[in-house]
């Protein structure tokens, strides 16, 4: 009897916060986020996300209100959300929003470790609490996986590149030691040459890649690089021919978003990394 | 009278090209990690192998070269702005060259344009195109009601080019990502990291057909500066000297932009510094400006790439920072 009492209360209790604070009408102005919402089961309430969002493909559909920089204050109020995450930086929109009393849930970039805490936090305040520790062990278990596979094998030292001239080696930004993309680089088995810079990026010189020395070279890109600017592009490293990762040709271009998005295809990323760097161990 | 101008010419030009050389010979053996130069031009080691020279030859070497081009570049065509306008605050960017030439470049880094032509990379050839079509407008603008070249129309046309331009940037820019628009940022700070000979090949022949022109302008900038009317009595070809004055230095401006980015206060700094030293006549302003401009550029790429090493500033910022407060001081110093 006390047992049915307790089922009851707290289940139904439980139900019943749940349909006072579960948002219906969500708005997402960060990609990463939307893909988190989407990934938790939490996609039938966004009803709008930023100009940048292309993931995954049910956001097509979707309203488009600005994005970092440039939000649309008066579209994200007339859709009258229940919840609205935004960036940590955002604090013109924070204070409007504040003002018309509509909740907020603030987001920051950060490592690969927080990618998943805030998929928790955020599938809990949404009202998919369950779904999102689901998703989470499975995202979770996945980079596991490949530190498992890539352990005790030799550590490339891993230059990551985001952005550069196209057929120049020049305005070359670099992934330093710190952010999540540095995380996925040391759970893919990498060691990255930038390690001791605390920047999420850094502007790195010719000079600096020649003393850096790195064994491996990744480009990673958001959007598709076709095969043949690829080629050329890879090419261009040849200015370099004293860099090993050079002499050994393994410059290689990663397109694919799940890289550089600290979202739910984190894993996926991870494991798209590892196995540039380490061909042998997934054979 | 001209015994003393060859002698002070010949003063000038060796005073201001020690320092220049020196700067340039310097410059290669500092950078953020130590290199052995005895190794860098050890022959018997393959260049593939040789990080001591790949770093002394592919790192350092061009972007000082690149330093020392776009410094003389826009050192000397401020002197010639300044002088054509009769106004002391114009710089190589006032009529709208700098603008002109960073639409350009952003539009070849926003939509990844990723043509190469001999050599040059995409943003750098568009943002000598840009610098082309800038010019042109003002040029044309300035000519429209006139028949010859009102100083007054082009100031004005080049600064309305500037907004316009600028404008446009900020519209092309909604179309950028974020890692996009970072870059346009950092390549309007002016970066000198050519990483290969072959950007500074290329703009050499058009900056020193301009440097030719420079040194046959130095005669008619002295008549210009005491008015136009007073200067075509002296039988100098007024429209004719402001033509190419314009032109030449439009088009040097545009080709150092398209190497080093539209590198700030160089092109006012250096030319006031040189007429503090050695006077206001352009027959030593000009080559004093040219040579001391290559050292001064040359040393802030020099503290851009140690200061914060391995983290590696604007070139830009350093001009801005040092050249700014050194320019307050003698100023003040003077009177």
């Amino acid at each position: 009897m006390n047992f049915v009492l307790f089922i009851l209360f707290v289940i139904g209790g439980n139900a019943h916060t749940q349909i006072q604070t579960r948002p219906t009408r969500i708005i997402s102005l960060i990609p990463a986020v939307t893909e988190m919402l989407f990934a938790v089961g939490a996609g039938p309430q966004v009803v709008a996300v930023s100009s940048f969002d292309r993931y995954p493909p049910d956001v097509a559909k979707l309203q488009r209100v600005g994005a970092l920089l440039d939000p649309d204050v008066e579209r994200i109020l007339a859709l009258r959300p229940d919840l609205v995450v935004v960036y940590a930086s955002q604090s013109d929109l924070r204070t409007q929003l504040d003002r018309a009393k509509i909740p907020i849930y603030v987001y920051r970039h950060a490592g690969l470790a927080d990618v998943t805490t805030t998929l928790q936090e955020l599938g809990e305040r949404v009202g998919h609490g369950q779904e999102a520790g689901e998703v989470r062990r499975q995202i979770e278990s996945r980079i596991d996986a490949v530190r498992k596979r890539v352990a005790g094998r030799g550590r490339p030292r891993t230059l990551i590149v985001f952005d550069r001239e196209a057929q120049a080696l020049r305005g070359i930004y670099a992934s330093g030691g710190y952010g999540f993309i540095h995380d996925m680089i040391d759970a893919a088995g990498g060691e990255d040459v930038f390690a001791d810079v605390k920047q999420e990026a850094i502007q790195a010189t010719t000079e600096l890649i020649l003393v850096r020395r790195p064994d491996v070279i990744l480009e990673l890109r958001g959007d598709p690089v076709p095969a043949d600017v690829r080629t050329r592009e890879i090419a261009v490293w040849q200015a370099l021919p004293a860099v090993p990762a050079v002499q050994n040709h393994r410059v290689y271009f990663i397109d694919q978003q799940a890289t550089v998005v600290p979202g739910p295809r984190v894993g996926e990323g991870v494991e798209l990394i590892a196995r540039t760097l380490h061909p042998e161990a997934f054979k | 009278m001209t015994v003393t101008l060859g002698r002070r010419f010949a003063g000038t030009v060796i005073g201001f090209g020690l320092l220049a050389a020196g700067a340039i010979v310097l410059a290669p053996l500092i950078g953020s990690t130590h290199i052995s130069l005895r190794r860098a031009f050890d022959r018997s080691v393959p260049f593939a192998q040789n990080v001591d020279a790949q770093i002394f030859f592919i790192a350092r070497l061009p972007r000082t070269l690149a330093g020392a081009l776009v410094g003389s570049t826009l050192a000397s065509a401020g002197v010639v702005f300044q002088g054509l306008l009769r106004n002391p605050l114009a710089t190589p960017f006032t009529l709208g060259v700098s603008a002109g030439a960073a639409l350009g470049a952003m539009l070849a880094i926003t939509f990844s344009w990723s043509f190469a032509w001999a050599g040059v990379s995409a943003a750098a050839a568009a943002s000598f195109i840009g610098s082309l079509a800038a010019v042109g407008i003002v040029y044309a603008l300035a000519r429209a009601r006139h028949r010859g070249l009102s100083t007054n129309v082009l100031l004005l046309a080049g600064v309305t080019m500037n907004a316009f331009f600028s404008a446009l940037i900020l519209f092309v820019q909604y179309f950028a990502d974020f890692s996009q628009t970072y870059r346009i940022l950092r390549w309007l700070m002016g970066d000198l990291d050519v990483s290969s000979y072959q950007p500074i090949v290329t703009a050499l022949p058009l900056v020193v057909i301009a440097f030719a022109v420079f040194a046959w302008l130095a005669r008619p900038l002295n008549l210009l500066s005491m008015g136009s009317e007073s200067a075509s009595t002296r039988g100098l070809n007024v429209v004719g000297a402001q033509r190419a004055a314009f032109l030449s230095a439009s088009l040097a401006t545009g080709a150092a932009v398209s190497v080093g980015g539209p590198v700030g206060f160089v092109g006012i700094v250096v030319p006031h510094l040189v007429r503090l030293m050695v006077g206001p006549d352009h027959r030593l302003v000009l080559p004093a400006s040219a040579l001391f401009g290559a050292a001064f550029l040359v040393a802030c790429d020099v503290l851009a790439r140690t200061v914060m090493a391995p983290i590696e500033l604007p070139v830009g910022v350093i001009t801005a920072l040092i050249g700014g407060p050194f320019f307050l001081w003698l100023l003040v110093r003077k009177r």
